[in-house]
């Protein structure tokens, strides 16, 4: 039986309890009489510090806390792909059929449907074999897009006894049973894991290939790797949540975790409002069969904002361990940095920088460290990824803040979304001299294997240019476009092409929103020839203004249009009309009064 | 929850009085967050909360104030309740003050309900995706920042710029195309002075819309705290009347500035650890249960949107109260000091503006199929215009080629076409994407590159043959 302490304090979220004598760090309590769920976050002889997971106004000092004995945890089976959680993992569709549409307090309702039967398929593993850790015991389709493996947990090896047959369970059936050495233990479909304690892997593994997103500008020129830690940090309306979607949208993932981490409610309703309609560009099935979402809005309570984050990405390793690709987004993680200030200045911890805790880089670390590309456990190799994106909202769209900079101490792809940028409505407003990805070298060989030797020296090329550019504005600036050469005006030319043809990318266009790496292939390759051609045809003395006036010029610029199974073609008909339409210039004598 | 068991508990054990803060000690059972009622020592009553609580002692914040209270003779009652508004249909028509009892001289409001003035959260799963367009008449939200129904769009602004007459102008003329439904403004001032009150009160009167106003004012010699629980009373009005009795409300809240002032003081008087500029480093959190308590909800009917009032000292656009808003609300409107120097009503700036949710209310069936574009296009046009402006500042007109000159003869035009408008002139959308589409005619075709060619055809006035202004 685990012991019953006393509430002696109560300030918003934090409470404080007495007579919690063998209390655990990090250990699930409940509070109060309507059994409010909290975690222990501090400990002084028999007095505990808790933070609780939902509203505390109208409880009292003497109501009672009781102790579980187990760390804050997520369920994990068949059943969570699909699902929108709270930050503690209560499904919120069934939390709105028990409460209706405004939340009510106490609500305790298991995170995996226990009535669900799933048809479980066991896997080649007899009676009588040797199993362990991360072993696959069978499969179980859990949606068009996921087959779910069972496997056994963490820290559990033996011979297996008995194995259920093909058949329908639920997630508390057993399904096998293990002889260990500390005797026989059932196996069910769902287990338990502690959201703040990273699940085991065998090695990690450098990462090699990256996750396409569809997006131009990140698949081209500053690419994510799968396994990888990114961030897009962006003051408000640069189009954070937008470019979040469209990852959630199209990163080639098996499965996607999306976590609304203290935004906006509406996000969360455009998401169960779109997905379920949008199609995987990749298989045809709904979007929605491969993503789970952890929303803990805004104004919901702020210890659970804290835990979601923890949530999600323990959720997201359990896939990891089947084998998949996990791509997750954290919308916005300054959000759950400043759910740690509240509460460490409840705690009246000292301060660190901006009243962040000075535990704040080692938290983010530890978060941004469960990315990765590993060995999973198992006997059979098997590999598996997490991919993290954590959004951040700097105060002021100022970069020079905490949160910004302890995160960009961490991650190796860096997206930078810039106001003036967002406000010429030029989106994805990621700013292409600022922004990097530590991850290109090792992912060079991938693109020059699918896409061609030329891949890299197009891309240098392009993002020469635009550096040329932003050299040029400079002077543009001081002493007006009259200052510049022909050639000059050239290198303007070319970039703003890349800049409009290219990088600018309509996330509502039902084409546009997603490009495919060929598709960024062929478009900047015809792209840089015409670049190559107006700059010869500027040196023999044609006007820019003539050359700007090719029918062609209004071709490339619609080829962000065209769709992605007939861009090789289109763009290979408008690379021989560009040629064609060029000789035509020429022949027309058309050498201006130079 | 109300829990009656100790209800009435009266103590005189004050020990300290800090700003707005009392503490008070040998207490016992005290709930958090109860209301208190503190007698002052002439016999005034003033209502309070509990804001921490052990078990001997209490915080309490009162919400009208400190002065003229002492330690020995002033009582403090708990009541075991939570706050709460009583609220009926009847509360249309009426004002109140910033905590909620009516002023207007008229009768007690009987309550068909009580409910807690902070409310619960909307499950986010119950929500539905906003995407009804409110035409407000004003050519620089509806045809560039689109609102629509259970947004929460706040005007940013400083102090001098009209935007109350703004916010009187939208209140006046929004509404949605085609439908004739029970429409409702619930207003909230938090500080504001009593001229700007009565601007509002008569605004309403004036055109005969009283009895479908409800107001809350905390005017600028009210107690500053009490302006914590106004916003709250007026968002517990408008759940009310929006997801009880299916109505459509527009909440306008002024001045939210204010409130955060008011949310500084009480931190600093707990001395709590500060964030930016003094604030509270939960302003975020505290801000978003005040905004977040607008949408719409499926299989309800009615829904809330919110348009707040902030004015950005010092114009700064950066300092926390905009800044933490605009992580919030679904985009802003930002009134600029240049334009209205310029003569031009109203002082919209488009290019720091934006609406979060425009792209699910127009376009085919909603508004024009070109909305979107024309709105893009336009953007794009005028943002070139203004740095082709700075330009001109540093290296004189002369320098740019002809391109640039046609991008700043719009810049000029757009202001004084599009966005300048009467106070009670009342542009229908097909109205605004006109005027937009008569001011990129005066652009080379070839640039209008935002655009689809079949609309250009469509819409353009060279192939349409008329060209109005």
């Amino acid at each position: 039986m685990n012991g019953v302490g006393k509430i002696i304090r109560i300030s918003g979220p934090v409470v404080i309890a007495k007579d919690m004598h063998g209390a655990q760090m990090y250990e699930l309590v409940k509070v109060g009489e309507e059994k409010l769920f909290g975690e222990t976050i501090g400990i002084e002889s028999d007095k505990a510090t808790i933070q609780v997971y939902e509203e505390t106004s109208g409880m009292r000092p003497g109501e009672t806390v009781e102790r579980t004995g187990k760390p804050l945890s997520v369920e994990l089976g068949p059943g969570i792909v699909g699902q929108i959680y709270d930050g503690i993992q209560r499904p919120l569709t069934s939390i709105q059929e028990l409460v209706g549409p405004f939340f009510q307090r106490g609500v305790t309702i298991p995170a995996i449907d226990r009535k669900k039967k799933w048809e479980f398929t066991p896997a080649d593993v007899k009676v009588g074999d040797r199993v362990a850790e991360g072993d696959v015991l069978g499969t179980v389709p859990e949606t068009p897009l996921v087959t779910h493996k069972v496997m056994v947990p963490p820290g559990l090896r033996g011979r297996v006894k008995s194995l259920a047959k093909e058949g329908a369970y639920t997630v508390e059936e057993d399904i096998a049973t293990l002889e260990t050495e500390e005797g026989l233990v059932g196996l069910q479909m769902a287990q338990f894991w502690p959201v703040r304690r990273a699940r085991p892997y065998k090695t990690k593994l450098p990462s090699t290939t990256p996750l396409l997103t569809g997006q131009r500008i990140i698949d081209t020129f500053f690419p994510m790797a799968k396994g990888g830690q990114g961030s897009i940090p962006g003051g408000f309306g640069t189009g954070k949540t937008v470019m979040l979607h469209q990852l959630a949208q199209w990163a080639d993932s098996n499965i996607i975790v999306y976590v609304g981490c203290g935004e906006r409610g509406n996000e969360m309703a455009e998401v169960l409002e779109r997905f379920p309609k949008l199609e995987d560009p990749r298989t045809g099935k709904p979007l929605m069969t491969r993503t789970i979402l952890i929303a803990n809005t805004s104004n919901m309570p702020i210890a659970a904002r804290e835990a979601s984050i923890y949530t999600g990405i323990t959720i997201g390793e359990y896939f990891r361990d089947m084998g998949y690709d996990v791509a997750l987004m954290a919308d916005s993680t300054s959000r759950w940095a400043e759910a740690l200030r509240e509460i460490s200045g409840r705690l009246e911890e000292m301060p660190g920088e901006e009243g962040y805790p000075a535990y704040l880089a080692s938290r983010l670390s530890e978060f941004y460290e469960r990315a990765g590309r590993v060995q999973v456990l198992g006997s059979t190799p098997r590999i598996g990824s997490i991919s993290v994106v954590g959004a951040v909202s700097p105060p002021g769209a100022d970069f020079s803040e905490p949160v910004t900079q302890n995160t960009l101490r961490i991650i190796k792809v860096f997206w930078g979304l810039d106001k003036a940028l967002a406000e010429r409505r030029h989106f994805p407003a990621i700013n292409w001299l600022t922004s990097y990805s530590l991850y290109y070298d090792s992912l060079e060989e991938w693109y020059s294997k699918k896409l061609g030797l030329d891949w890299s020296s197009l891309r240098g090329e392009a993002l020469s240019l635009l550096q040329q550019e932003e050299e040029l504005q400079e002077i543009v600036r001081l002493v007006g476009p009259d200052a510049l050469s022909e050639s000059q005006r050239v290198i303007l030319e070319g970039a703003k092409m890349i800049r409009e043809d290219f990088l600018m990318q309509s996330a509502y266009h039902p084409i546009d929103s997603y490009c495919s790496i060929e598709k960024c292939y062929y478009m900047l390759k015809v792209i840089l020839k015409f670049y190559e051609r107006m700059k010869a045809a500027a040196e023999r003395g044609v006007l820019i203004k003539e050359i700007l006036a090719l029918p062609v010029v209004e071709e490339i610029a619609r080829l962000k249009l065209v769709p992605v199974d007939q861009a090789e073609k289109v763009c290979k008909e408008t690379e021989a009309k560009m040629v064609e339409q060029f000789e035509n210039l020429y022949a027309s004598g058309g050498r201006g009064t130079a | 929850m109300s829990k009656a068991l100790l209800t009435g508990k009266e103590y005189a054990t004050l020990t300290e009085i800090s700003g707005p803060l009392l503490f008070i000690e040998r207490t016992s059972g005290i709930a958090f967050g109860e209301v208190v009622k503190v007698r002052t020592p002439d016999g005034e009553e003033r209502s309070g909360q509990v804001l921490e609580v052990g078990e001997d002692m209490a915080v309490v914040q009162v919400f009208e104030g400190t002065s003229g209270l002492d330690v020995s003779k002033t009582t403090v009652r708990f009541t075991g309740e939570t706050l709460r508004f009583p609220v009926s249909v009847d509360i249309l028509g009426r004002i109140f003050d910033g905590s909620g009892k009516p002023v207007d001289g008229g009768p007690e409001i009987i309550p068909e309900d009580e409910l807690d003035i902070h409310g619960a959260a909307i499950n986010p799963y119950s929500r539905a995706f906003p995407s009804e367009f409110i035409q407000t008449g004003v050519s620089s939200i509806d045809g560039m920042n689109t609102l629509v129904r259970g947004q929460k769009l706040p005007l940013f602004s400083g102090s001098g710029l009209p935007h109350n007459l703004v916010a009187a102008q939208i209140a006046r003329q929004a509404k949605v195309l085609g439908k004739e439904e029970e429409f409702a403004v619930v207003f909230a001032a938090m500080g504001i002075t009593s001229d700007e009150a009565r601007f509002f009160k008569e605004d309403f009167e004036k055109r005969g819309a009283i009895d479908k106003v409800v107001m809350f004012f905390n005017l600028a010699d009210d107690p500053a705290i009490e302006r914590l629980i106004t916003p709250r009373l007026a968002l517990t009005a408008s759940e009310y009347l929006a997801f009880q009795n299916d109505m459509h409300i527009l909440v306008i809240l002024t001045d939210m500035t204010n409130y955060a002032e008011a949310l500084r003081e009480i931190s600093a008087a707990r001395e709590e650890v500060p964030g930016r500029r003094g604030y509270p480093g939960y302003m975020y959190t505290d801000l978003a249960t005040i905004y977040e308590r607008a949408g719409r909800i499926h299989g309800k009917k009615g829904t809330i949107t919110q348009m707040p009032i902030l004015t950005m000292p010092h114009d700064d656009i950066t300092h926390p109260v905009p800044d933490l808003t605009g992580y919030i609300t679904e985009g802003q409107i930002y009134l600029e000091r240049a334009l209205y120097m310029k003569g031009i009503y109203p002082p919209i700036n488009v290019l720091p503006s934006l609406s979060r949710l425009m792209n699910e209310g127009i376009g085919r069936g909603k508004t024009r199929e070109d909305h979107r574009q024309v709105a893009d296009q336009l953007y794009y046009a005028y943002a070139e215009g203004r740095s082709l402006r700075e330009l001109v500042a540093v290296i004189g007109e002369e320098a740019l080629t002809e391109r640039d000159r046609r991008y700043l003869q719009f810049a000029d035009r757009y202001e004084r076409e599009f966005v300048n408008q009467g106070v009670y002139e009342n542009r229908d959308i097909e109205k605004t994407l006109d005027i937009g589409w008569d001011l990129l005619a005066a652009l080379p075709e070839g640039e209008l590159k935002r655009i689809d060619p079949q609309n250009i055809k469509k819409y353009h006035p060279k192939y349409r043959g008329k060209v109005e202004a």
